[in-house]
């Protein structure tokens, strides 16, 4: 099949459209069963403190509580493909150079893809 | 407040940040953060957080139609997103080094330049000499679509200048939770002298990868609150969907006046609280 840039950007068009449907609507229901799930006073964001509890800052643990029914879990879930989406882009892009056999810009989608699984997944 | 009340307002105030964002093309994520810290007395590092978040899911959501135009530039946007993710890992680092009220003071300034930037909107007319030797060598080139006319050669220019323009951009997106569209626009249109329409989509592209490089960070910090997220994604995103469907029939530049002003006012209000201390 002949890659031309055209396809390649129409292809990563819709794949970001895909993501981040699929994001929304895991944040909506698990913003449904927030609205459902919590009572009493409303949480306080004025002061950061420490900021989030521990088990919504990593995308492993992310992953692990997502699927104990818990509302905040689940959106934090939609989230985390929220921010995975742009870096999928980011490889869907690198595989299309290489299928068009631009080496150069192969290479440029591999650093900046580099960038961003350092900020992913080092651990601070 | 209860929390279902409390989500409604930042529900309802998300919408309409992401309908002024998409309306004056400067983006949600500069109108939600001032109304959150502003209005409803956030911490200024969980608005951040959720305005990040909101700024990644309007950029990918808005790139399917962009695509379709044929304006954007994939080559140039991914060569200058090196400059944007590394400059926005550094912004996002430099969040826990800075007092809360220089980042309100910052957030200010780049409000009033968004505000000027959106109200000139002035083209220029781009020139069709051959690219120079770097900009050569990195295949910066590329055709505008004309209707009903012959696809028009452009080229893009000092490259140097534009990579450190996007590496400030990447900054400040970084440090303040926002897309910086403003700044992306300009590293492209004035420096490299692209034309007005491969700069604002080809940028719009990039705001997405950008914004991903400082949400690693941002996520490990506990920035990123699940229950206050959830409502300015959903918010904003819903928002500037709808603000790009107007778009097309709106009169645009008195709505880009209206607007302007309204953001110079939440603008001069940030920082004269980051001053006061109350922010």
């Amino acid at each position: 099949m002949q890659v031309t840039d055209q396809k390649l950007e129409a292809a990563i068009g819709r794949m970001l459209q895909i993501g981040v449907m699929l994001a929304a609507a895991v944040v909506f229901l698990g913003g449904i069963l927030y609205l459902r799930q919590v009572t009493g006073p409303g949480p306080d964001y004025s002061h950061f403190g420490t900021g989030v509890a521990e088990r919504f800052r990593s995308p492993a643990e992310i992953v692990s509580y997502a699927f104990h029914g818990r509302a905040r879990d689940i959106i934090q879930l939609g989230l985390l493909i929220l921010i995975a989406t742009p870096i999928a882009r980011v490889v869907f892009a690198a595989v299309g150079f290489l299928l068009e056999k631009d080496y150069l810009y192969f290479c440029i989608s591999l650093i900046v893809l580099a960038v961003l699984l350092y900020s992913l997944l080092h651990v601070a | 407040m209860s929390t279902p009340e409390f989500s409604l307002w930042i529900f309802l105030s998300s919408i309409l940040a992401g309908l002024l964002g998409s309306l004056t093309g400067l983006g949600g994520g500069v109108v939600i953060v001032p109304v959150l810290t502003v209005l409803f007395h956030v911490d200024i590092h969980y608005a951040i957080g959720a305005s990040l978040v909101s700024v990644i899911a309007t950029s990918s959501g808005a790139a399917a139609a962009y695509v379709r135009e044929g304006y954007s530039n994939i080559r140039i946007g991914m060569f200058l997103e090196i400059a944007t993710t590394i400059g926005a890992i550094f912004g996002a680092w430099l969040t826990t080094r800075v007092p809360t009220h220089a980042i309100g003071i910052v957030f200010g300034v780049v409000l009033l330049y968004s505000a000027w930037a959106a109200v000139r909107v002035q083209e220029h007319a781009h020139t069709t000499t051959p690219p120079d030797a770097l900009a050569a060598r990195l295949r910066m080139t590329g055709t505008l679509p004309v209707p009903g006319g012959d696809p028009q050669p452009y080229a893009a220019r000092r490259v140097p200048a534009g990579f450190s323009l996007m590496f400030l951009a990447g900054g400040l997106s970084g440090l303040l939770g926002i897309g910086s569209g403003a700044v992306k626009v300009l590293a492209m249109d004035q420096a490299m002298r692209l034309p007005f329409k491969v700069s604002t989509t080809t940028s719009n592209f990039m705001i997405g990868v950008t914004a991903a490089a400082s949400a690693g960070i941002y996520l490990s910090r506990g920035y990123i609150s699940p229950g206050l997220a959830m409502p300015v994604m959903l918010g904003v995103l819903g928002g500037s969907l709808a603000g790009s469907k107007i778009l097309v029939h709106a009169q645009v530049k008195t709505l880009r006046i209206v607007f302007a002003t309204v953001i110079v006012a939440l603008g001069l209000e940030m920082m004269i609280n980051s001053i006061r201390g109350v922010l």
